[in-house]
């Protein structure tokens, strides 16, 4: 992705990539988010975790609008958002998402997954699309199954075709909603040497995932939520090393216990 | 040393080898489905017999004592059917009193609906995109100016005129195409989260669904022109066409609206999430996964429309079924409402027969083999 990195505007661009600003959230009556303040620069790596039902995916889907907040104020790319259909459609397409079942169209090859929002989207011609998804499909290493469709892929394939289909779109920042829990533990390897690789090109991204290996490689900074808050907030070392909470402690101790 | 003896390990791999025969040929196949057991045989022996005994009869009627030759009652000779009557109505029971010198307009649409739909149905053949527009906006166009004429010379045909099969087809056709569109557009508006949208299209449904068909073309016949000012006066096939369409169409949205719900909310937020609008997402990725599903329920929807085409007869429309009825009261041809009927209904199977099979051709065509 170097060629993507080089093309990407860098002067002046040195400040925040994604900025929520005391974010709340009701489900109902229940609060899932409460007063979520997180910054991210261009180019970080943001890992995200914390116990099931803690608002982690929450909170990154609130950042392309697939959920809808209360209170408080998002701004992807400068972009702030607001309920304008147009405005959240302009956001979404500087970031991309990947999902933790994949959510690849089946009715639709890979090579067509790839092309769709080019197409329909960016108003690409056809051929242009689908050299950009080669190249993409190239770069995760599935090109040779361009014309099949999902159905037909392995669980770590799909989510890398989906990670492909995601990058066609050249987003500024990519969103990853538990994108290996739903592997066999054999493909999660592939998926994450693909995500590393992102994070080595400088690709602004926000993961939720419980790799912890995979944080400790790439993160710029570990997020620990619970309870709809953000608890702990460290680099890598000093999150897993010497981390200040309880509840972080506890939780570490759980998921790094055996 | 001591190997642990609960512990082995394999060291050659074994090779796949082919399935043991299954297929024994007819006899294998007839002992293992139709006489596996003593309670099997009897059973199989019994029904087979039943068949015969229902079938022969029929056969008998049908075909081998059957007259087919002949030009007036005379000619019915035999103990079975005679077929002279269904031939010497022929022409009516597929034109109606659609002028004579006119009816090659009418041969020119069937065929010309013929081969769009033989050219759909084979993959091989090129364009279809052309074909599918043609299908949707040209020949409607084509299939006005020649049924009902009064352009370019051709003589003005109207619609009290038409009937028999030609009627039976136009309905069930303007039916079909119209159906499905409006279907679609209610069944995703009764699934909008804008409460207007969604009580307008609710309320249309339930309303459509909770009259039966009967009542609407009565009120399309006789009560809508009560409604409308004096001068105005729409033509009476139209007004059975429109309620025949709406009332389908709400049918037809229950139906896709069941397909809708099959998807995952995943395929919704996948579309959200690379930037795709309402209106992409939902044709790119949410219909046509969703029409695919329920293909069968649309297709048995079409089947009843086709059928039910016969009831325009309520209000003064000649269809086949009602051609061949009034055949019925021709002192010439008393006596024969069987060889009618029994016509009638072989070729309402036909039509509705050949509509699913395509379906299940088309089904099988489009089958991607992996559900997400």
């Amino acid at each position: 992705m170097s060629e993507a990195t080089a093309s990407r505007p860098t002067a002046g661009n040195t400040g925040a990539m994604v900025e929520i600003d005391h974010l709340n959230k009701w489900y109902g009556d229940f609060h899932v988010l409460r007063d979520i303040n997180l910054t991210v620069t261009r180019g970080e790596r943001i890992v995200i975790c914390g116990p099931s039902g803690s608002g982690k995916s929450t909170m990154i889907r609130c950042i392309n609008h697939l959920e809808e907040h209360q209170q408080g104020m998002i701004t992807v790319n400068g972009i702030p958002m607001n309920n304008d259909v147009k405005r959240i459609e302009q956001i979404r397409r500087n970031v991309g998402m990947v999902f933790q079942h994949f959510n690849l169209f089946p009715h639709l090859t890979v090579l067509e997954n790839c092309c769709l929002s080019q197409i329909w989207v960016q108003k690409k011609p056809r051929a242009e699309a689908e050299k950009t998804a080669m190249e993409y499909l190239e770069r995760v290493q599935i090109a040779n199954q361009a014309k099949k469709y999902p159905g037909q892929l392995s669980g770590g394939q799909q989510q890398r075709v989906a990670i492909a289909r995601a990058l066609c779109m050249r987003p500024e920042v990519m969103l990853f909603d538990e994108p290996t829990s739903a592997l066999d533990p054999e493909m999660i390897k592939e998926v994450l040497d693909v995500m590393i690789e992102l994070a080595h090109e400088g690709m602004t991204m926000l993961c939720v995932t419980h790799e912890m290996g995979f944080a400790k490689t790439v993160a710029d900074r570990v997020i620990f939520m619970d309870q709809g808050q953000i608890i702990e907030e460290a680099p890598p070392t000093e999150f897993f090393n010497n981390p200040r909470s309880e509840r972080t402690q506890l939780f570490l101790s759980q998921i790094l216990g055996h | 040393m001591t190997t642990p003896t609960n512990s082995t390990f394999r060291t050659e791999m074994i090779e796949a080898r082919e399935a043991p025969n299954q297929s024994r040929g007819v006899a294998g196949w007839l002992r293992a489905n139709l006489f596996s057991g003593p309670i099997n045989s009897v059973v199989s022996v019994v029904v087979i017999l039943l068949i015969a005994r229902l079938i022969w009869p029929f056969l008998e009627w049908t075909v081998i004592d059957a007259n087919f030759l002949g030009s007036s009652r005379d000619a019915c000779t035999g103990d079975g059917a005679c077929w002279v009557f269904i031939a010497s109505r022929f022409d009516s029971i597929i034109y109606g009193f659609y002028p004579e010198a006119a009816r090659w307009r009418v041969d020119i649409v069937f065929a010309v609906l013929a081969v769009l739909i033989a050219w759909l149905a084979v993959p091989r053949l090129p364009q279809k995109k052309w074909v599918v527009l043609f299908a949707l906006i040209g020949f409607p166009i084509l299939a006005y100016i020649l049924l009902l004429g009064g352009h370019f010379g051709l003589a003005y045909v109207p619609t009290r005129a038409w009937g028999g099969l030609m009627l039976t087809l136009t309905i069930a056709v303007v039916g079909i195409v119209g159906s499905l569109p409006i279907g679609i557009l209610l069944a995703l508006g009764r699934r909008s989260k804008m409460p207007f949208v969604k009580s307008i299209c609710v309320i249309f449904i339930e309303f459509w669904r909770g009259v039966p068909l009967i009542t609407v073309l009565f009120m399309a016949s006789v009560m809508l022109p009560l409604f409308m000012p004096g001068n105005i006066e729409f033509d009476k096939l139209l007004r059975a066409l429109v309620g025949i369409m709406l009332f389908w169409s709400a049918y037809m949205a229950e139906v896709i609206r069941s397909g809708l719900q099959a998807i995952g909310k995943g395929q919704n937020e996948a579309g959200q999430a690379l930037g795709l609008s309402y209106w992409q997402r939902m044709g790119l990725i949410i219909l046509p996964q969703a029409l695919k599903l329920v293909i069968p329920g649309i297709v048995n929807t079409f089947i009843s429309l086709f059928k039910d085409t016969s009831l325009v007869l309520i209000i003064g429309l000649l269809d086949m079924l009602a051609i061949i009825r009034a055949g019925l009261t021709d002192t010439n041809w008393l006596g024969f409402s069987t060889e009618g009927y029994v016509f009638a209904a072989l070729v309402y199977w036909i039509f509705c027969f050949s509509m699913s099979r395509y379906s299940q051709y088309i089904e099988r065509r489009l089958n991607t083999g992996h559900k997400q």
